[in-house]
């Protein structure tokens, strides 16, 4: 029964991705987007930890919102999936539910 | 499948009402079926018709009642999160005193009762916002 993670808000701004990585089980998924999405840069601070906790679990980032922060895709670490919205949906419906790190 | 969505931030101040909207178009556009769309907290202020955005800008009220009417979609307000921001029907209008009602078309007023069932009856709940 995996779960979609979302993470909405900049790791440099709030906890909640790191509170949503103390809580992520193997086999889970986490997509950061909004301003969520500055925690997916290449040798951000915040690469490591998402990396070290949980190597067993997906991550993914909103394109979109990655093109309005005017972050390119090859600026993005390696390991995390760009998605588009129906991929957004296409989580949604893959994982058993979605829990959203407010 | 069957999506239940939550809005909890208002138009313009942060991304989560164009995020919902595009995810629920996005979903619709696959095939999916929204069950509800939920606004709460001052996600409500996105179901006013007095919003007059710049006419470069979009407008997302209008969006979302464009949607729902394609769409048939339940786009619900939070009556007491609504009362709070000066979100009304004709019907609060008149119960509260006041001398005019704003909510947009495609919009209606009711409780956190249709958030519950919205949770129950979705196969997914999606929030969006603060």
């Amino acid at each position: 029964m995996p779960t979609l993670h979302t993470v909405n808000k900049s790791p440099y701004e709030r906890s909640s991705l790191e509170s949503c990585l103390d809580h992520v089980a193997e086999g889970d998924s986490v997509l950061m987007f909004e301003d969520a999405v500055v925690g997916a840069r290449r040798g951000g601070k915040f690469i490591a930890t998402l990396k070290a906790e949980r190597p067993s679990c997906a991550l993914y980032v909103l394109g979109p919102d990655l093109a309005a922060r005017g972050i390119k895709p090859a600026d993005i670490a390696e390991g995390i999936s760009v998605v588009d919205y129906g991929g957004f949906v296409d989580l949604a419906v893959a994982n058993a539910r979605v829990c959203a790190w407010l | 499948m069957r999506f239940g969505i939550v809005v909890n931030e208002g138009p313009y101040t942060r991304q989560a009402s164009d995020s919902a909207y595009l995810f629920a178009k996005a979903a619709l556009a696959k095939g999916h079926e929204i069950f509800r769309v939920f606004f709460y907290h001052d996600g409500v202020n996105n179901g006013t018709r007095f919003t007059v955005p710049p006419q470069d800008d979009r407008n997302l009220q209008r969006l979302w009642s464009e949607l729902a009417e394609t769409h048939k979609l339940d786009l619900v307000v939070c009556i007491a999160a609504a009362q709070r921001r000066g979100i009304l029907d004709a019907n609060e209008a008149k119960r509260q005193g006041k001398d005019g009602d704003n909510i947009a078309p495609g919009f209606r007023i009711s409780g956190l009762g249709q958030l519950i069932e919205a949770g129950i009856q979705a196969d997914r709940l999606v929030v969006f916002g603060d």
